[in-house]
């Protein structure tokens, strides 16, 4: 059986869930078994899941409905214990990152970190992965079976269909340990625009931009008429213009959008780590010489005050 | 209280990536500390400036040129290090496993280390130490601040961020803005050459077995367009619209 620890939110399944399944459907065609699905903390994804995947168990409960790296390991370890999961698949979030090494060491398996492709050659899970910066891909072979499988979001097709199947809650026993973290507050990062890792087109600022009225008077009436997320470079979270949430790069946010367009983004190689996947990448900056325009399609070499304005005039025509 | 810093050495961000034969070939390339592992470094020395009694150790696993990174850790105030000194590859769920024996072993009570490695693009090794070591750990830490018998962090999750008590002993991962890392003094230079540095092997620690395997290393390629539009700011706006509308199609 191959288990797909679902992420969801309010509710209802994210995308990233969607991926997994087919990415589960792929190693169950060659290691057998069937994919079954794993919703922690709220049952009401299992139901959606379970139109998807043939089987789907439910672990609900209090203390699951905060996350916690600790008590998901649990679940998730008795569950793929108890079912003997051949592979484990996680969405590579902040919290899939978080806890997948910790079922991969608790269970004394191999992890597959981050993965962009999965395959079977004989016993053995392949994947392929990112490295030095996303400047590398790699073939990593996992030694034995089970294995933890991180994976990385926006890289698998998302299914849409399925044979459906049951849901089956079951009941895990917690220890004192899964609830020794204490959470407290947390603070939303942005509110109101399209989350940046899901967004299809991803408008970012770097230093050239010059301040953060930059910021309000060019790139936010330009995503707007994108209907587009806001992204950034570390130098201007550095000096404060905008919040670290919508860093992207190496210690940001990794995203692949159909569209990226950096406005004064010098094009270091951590923030390319993080959009260099992206479909379509336009750059416009003062500078001739950023090492941004290599990774271009499309470049302005100009001040962005005098381009983005007609930018966004000739955006709103192409649009109607 | 004794903390514990996990280093690593890696490619400087600026060096030129060569793959030679299907393995990336460091050759020439400038290795440094890794800068998230740095935040580590600083962080427990601003501990102890901000009045924590506390004996810091650099510990890290690899090759022989790790000594370098150790070096600069001792120069930047570390009391002393123990490298485990090894040339076998190992992924970081095994590490994970050799360095909780060394950490349990010096009966540490914090464990700090870099949020993601520049070289595996990797932010395992700092859950798997602690759940090799059964401690909690805080990933993509911001802020830290010692209360009593726990530890208070504010870490990025995948909404924003939060605030997180976990009681001692635990595991932070670092993040950018857990603090500004400072330059090792020349005076400090001088002193590291003299502070201890521990070499221990595999097999002092039951010895180690990957549990994956790089095949094959490639170098990305993307081709790119690469097309840069001419004319004044107007016309190369009005191009640009229509070249994302009618050739890219993604307006």
């Amino acid at each position: 059986m191959i288990l797909i620890v679902a992420d969801h939110k309010d509710g209802a399944l994210r995308k990233s869930t969607l991926e997994l399944v087919s990415a589960a459907r792929a190693l169950a065609e060659s290691l057998g078994g069937e994919v079954a699905g794993l919703v922690i903390g709220d049952s009401r994804p299992a139901d959606t899941l379970a139109k998807l995947v043939p089987r789907v168990y439910s672990v609900a409960g209090d203390e699951l409905a905060e996350f916690r790296a600790e008590s998901y390991t649990t679940v998730v370890c008795h569950v793929a214990k108890e079912k003997e999961a051949k592979a484990i698949l996680i969405s590579a979030s902040r919290a899939g990152l978080s806890y997948s090494p910790r079922v991969a060491l608790r269970l004394g398996v191999p992890l597959l970190e981050d993965v962009i492709q999965l395959e079977v050659a004989g016993e053995h899970v392949i994947a392929k992965r990112y490295s030095y910066l996303s400047r590398v891909t790699e073939t990593v072979r996992a030694e034995s079976l089970p294995v933890v499988a991180s994976v990385k979001p926006n890289t698998f097709p998302a299914v849409s269909a399925g044979e459906g199947g049951q849901v089956e809650t079951l009941a895990v026993p917690l220890g004192e340990r899964d609830s020794r973290v204490r959470v407290g507050e947390k603070s939303k990062a942005i509110i109101g625009r399209v989350a940046l890792e899901e967004a299809a087109v991803v408008v970012a600022g770097g230093r050239g931009v010059g301040s953060a009225e930059g910021f309000a008077k060019l790139l936010e009436p330009l995503a707007d008429v994108l209907s587009a997320g806001i992204g950034t470079t570390r130098a201007v979270v550095d000096a404060g213009w905008r919040p670290h949430a919508e860093q992207i790069g190496q210690t940001g946010k990794t995203i692949a959008p159909n569209l990226y367009l950096g406005l004064g983004v010098s094009g270091a190689v951590q923030h390319l780590s993080g959009m260099n996947r992206a479909k379509v990448v336009v750059a416009i900056n003062k500078d001739a010489d950023a090492a941004i325009f290599k990774v271009a399609d499309y470049g302005i070499v100009g001040d962005l005050h005098a381009v983005v304005p007609p930018l966004i005039e000739a955006l709103k025509a192409v649009k109607e | 209280m004794k903390i514990i810093t996990l280093l690593k050495q890696v490619p400087d961000a600026e060096a030129r990536i060569r793959v030679v034969d299907g393995r990336v070939d460091l050759e020439g390339a400038t290795l440094i500390i890794d800068g998230m592992d740095e935040y580590g470094v600083e962080e427990a020395l601003r501990l102890r400036e901000g009045g924590q009694e506390a004996e810091i150790v650099a510990l890290a696993l690899g090759p022989k040129r790790c000594e370098e990174a150790i070096r600069t850790a001792l120069a930047l105030g570390v009391d002393r290090a123990v490298h485990v000194e090894t040339d076998e590859p190992l992924d970081p769920i095994a590490q994970a496993e050799v360095l909780a024996k060394v950490i349990a072993a010096e009966q540490a009570d914090l464990v700090l280390v870099g949020g993601k490695q520049a070289d595996w693009d990797s932010s395992a090794l700092g859950p798997a130490v602690a759940e090799a070591l059964g401690w909690p750990h805080s990933d993509w830490t911001t802020r830290l601040e010692l209360s009593g018998d726990a530890v208070k962090a504010v870490h990025d999750s995948d909404e924003g961020s939060e605030v997180l008590t976990l009681p001692l002993p635990a595991v932070i991962t670092t993040q950018q803005g857990l603090n500004e890392p400072r330059y090792p003094t020349l005076p400090n230079i001088m002193k590291a050459k003299r502070k201890e540095l521990r070499k221990l092997s595999l097999d002092d620690l039951g010895g180690a077995q990957a549990k994956t395997v790089v095949l094959k290393q490639e170098m990305q390629t993307r081709a790119r367009l690469n097309k840069l539009l001419q004319g004044d700011p107007v016309e190369a706006a009005r191009e640009l619209a229509r070249l994302l509308h009618e050739e890219a199609k993604v307006i």
